[in-house]
């Protein structure tokens, strides 16, 4: 029976719900373990929330200083050390794992898998490629380690169960000291995380500045919404580049997604393409983004988000 | 410093809507449009920028591809690079073989910088840089949008998905390109002829000694199932009473 190996995404404070999700996928695969990885300068609290994780079966710590913030080139040689005794090794397809699996790969000399999206069989998977507009399935030959990231939109995260033991590990490979952490400038905000959200507003080139996301930012508090944006708005400044949703920004799967003067390229609606209902809200009638929408309004987002705010309860 | 090495791939021009083969065992791709990653061009964007600042004498393209992939050679060297080399092969390699093949290439060329997109626009790996920096054993920063060189070392400003990430790698290093580490130049009229002269050396993918056969079965191509057209609505009030039909506001 195969044994399943997944590195835990955290910020040192709490583990990413990518995580969960990966679980998720990792419980697909019907494995005899499925244990977690914490890499960290302080590994405890951490490796307590996913312990606690349902399906989980062990979680391993490593405590090192040079772990936190994490860097894929300290950690892969890690990573790689302890792979050894597993038969499958997965991270999220967040940046994190984006980052970090693809050198762990190299390390072991084998190849990846980006982006599962589901599991087919023990060894068979389904992945997106070109942004999203074709599905392949890929068979991991017996004998081939499985190492692959596993895309968060495409799993639901698994929830609390009985609790694992945790088992704090040594790990004798030579880090490297040629990647260093300056800073992390975060737009960070009380606004709920865009990739967890229930509910999400997204707005685009259409908003017209930096200022008049006010609006958006305005409607999500009334609602407990996440705000999210196009790439069209990023590259033109009006939010920081954590906000984008679409093929090269985050891959989102709230229940609901309103997008407001988002045109609807495709990378962007690669990217919401799991949402459960999407709601678009464009002055032009044939936005492509009307193309998916559940629910479309063709109108002025300035009067039209006021008007639904005057409506809520 | 001396060197810069950027890596290109040939694909499908991002603006070409492609499509499955009926029979799932490929995507058509036959007479269309071919172009550089866009993601690549951003790479080389970069890597001509820092040799006009005066940080890198010469800028050396990379592709690994068929015969017809020194269109797109014949483009970066339009573009502004000064020689550009072929590994030739009509094969599809694994991101992890084509790591290795550019490892014999670096090995060689003793570049102080790496550039190449974050990903291809074709199989949205994300995997060769990251792998290339393993084999290599030298610093990655992938996703870059802002790279400035200091001497013997980089400073990289990366797009992650908390905010903007910046670290510090000692050269030689290996950087990913991101979308907004710039935009790349036109290529002009006389850049292309001038283009005509300079040199594309091809070496032969088996003269490398690098085994390329894929190690992954891809067995079926397949379209998505695609988001059926909902409804349109034609007032804030049917929109409201919508959404709270589905209890998502209230």
């Amino acid at each position: 029976m195969s044994r399943i190996l997944i590195i835990g995404e955290h910020d040192g404070r709490g583990l990413n719900q990518s995580t969960a999700r990966c679980v998720a996928c990792a419980a697909a695969i019907d494995p005899a373990s499925i244990e977690i990885v914490i890499l960290g300068s302080s590994t405890s609290g951490v490796a307590s929330e996913a312990a606690a994780l349902t399906g989980v079966t062990g979680v391993l710590t490593v405590t090192a200083a040079a772990d936190s913030p994490a860097l894929a080139a300290v950690l892969a040689p890690q990573i790689a050390a302890l792979a050894g005794e597993y038969d499958y090794v997965l991270a999220p397809s967040t940046t994190f794992g984006k980052d970090l699996l693809p050198r762990v790969a190299a390390l072991l000399g084998v190849p990846q898998l980006s982006d599962v999206m589901s599991v087919l069989g023990p060894r068979t998977f389904q992945r997106p490629i070109y942004a999203g507009n074709a599905l392949v399935t890929i068979e991991v030959p017996a004998g081939i380690k499985v190492v692959a990231t596993v895309r968060g939109a495409s799993f639901k995260p698994v929830g609390n169960g009985a609790g694992a033991p945790i088992r704090p590990v040594e790990v004798s490979a030579p880090l490297p000291t040629h990647t260093r952490f300056i800073e992390l400038r975060s737009g960070k905000t009380d606004r709920p995380d865009l990739q967890t959200a229930r509910l999400v507003v997204s707005g685009g080139r259409g908003v017209g500045s930096a200022e008049n996301f006010a609006l958006l930012y305005k409607f999500a508090e009334r609602i407990s919404a996440a705000v999210g944006a196009s790439r069209a708005a990023v590259d033109a400044g009006f939010v920081p580049n954590d906000m984008q949703v679409g093929q090269t920004g985050k891959i989102i799967a709230p229940e609901l997604y309103m997008a407001f003067g988002i045109s609807g390229a495709i990378q962007h609606l690669t990217g919401i393409k799991d949402a459960g209902t999407i709601v678009a809200v464009n002055k032009d009638g044939d936005a492509p983004i009307f193309e998916i929408a559940d629910i479309g309004l063709v109108g002025d987002l300035f009067e039209i988000i006021p008007e639904i705010e005057k409506r809520l309860r | 410093m001396q060197k810069i090495i950027v890596c290109l791939k040939r694909v499908v021009d991002y603006n070409v809507r492609i499509r499955v083969k009926p029979d799932g065992s490929g995507v058509v791709t036959e007479g269309l449009k071919m172009s550089i990653n866009p993601f690549d061009e951003i790479a080389l964007e970069e890597a001509l920028r820092l040799r006009e600042k005066g940080q890198a004498q010469e800028v050396v393209a990379i592709t690994i591809g068929p015969e017809d992939a020194q269109q797109q050679l014949r483009t970066a060297l339009a573009m502004g690079a000064d020689r550009a080399i072929l590994v030739q092969t009509s094969a599809e390699l694994e991101p992890l073989a084509a790591a290795r093949v550019l490892h014999q290439i670096v090995s060689r060329e003793q570049p102080g910088l790496v550039l190449l997109g974050k990903q291809a626009i074709d199989d949205d790996c994300n995997q060769t840089g990251q792998m290339l920096a393993a084999l290599w054993d030298r610093p990655q920063a992938t996703f870059a949008s802002k790279l400035e060189l200091n001497g013997t070392v980089a400073t990289v400003t990366r797009e992650v998905d908390a905010g903007l990430e910046v670290i510090e790698v000692d050269l030689p290093a290996v950087v990913t390109s991101d979308l907004r580490l710039n935009e790349p130049r036109y290529v002009k009229l006389p850049d292309i002829m001038k283009a005509k002269r300079k040199i594309i050396e091809v070496l032969a993918i088996e003269s490398l000694g690098v085994n390329i056969t894929p190690v992954l079965r891809v067995t079926r191509y397949e379209t998505p199932p695609v988001r059926s057209k909902g409804g349109m609505v034609k007032s804030v009030d049917e929109l409201v009473s919508a959404l709270r039909d589905r209890g998502l506001l209230v």
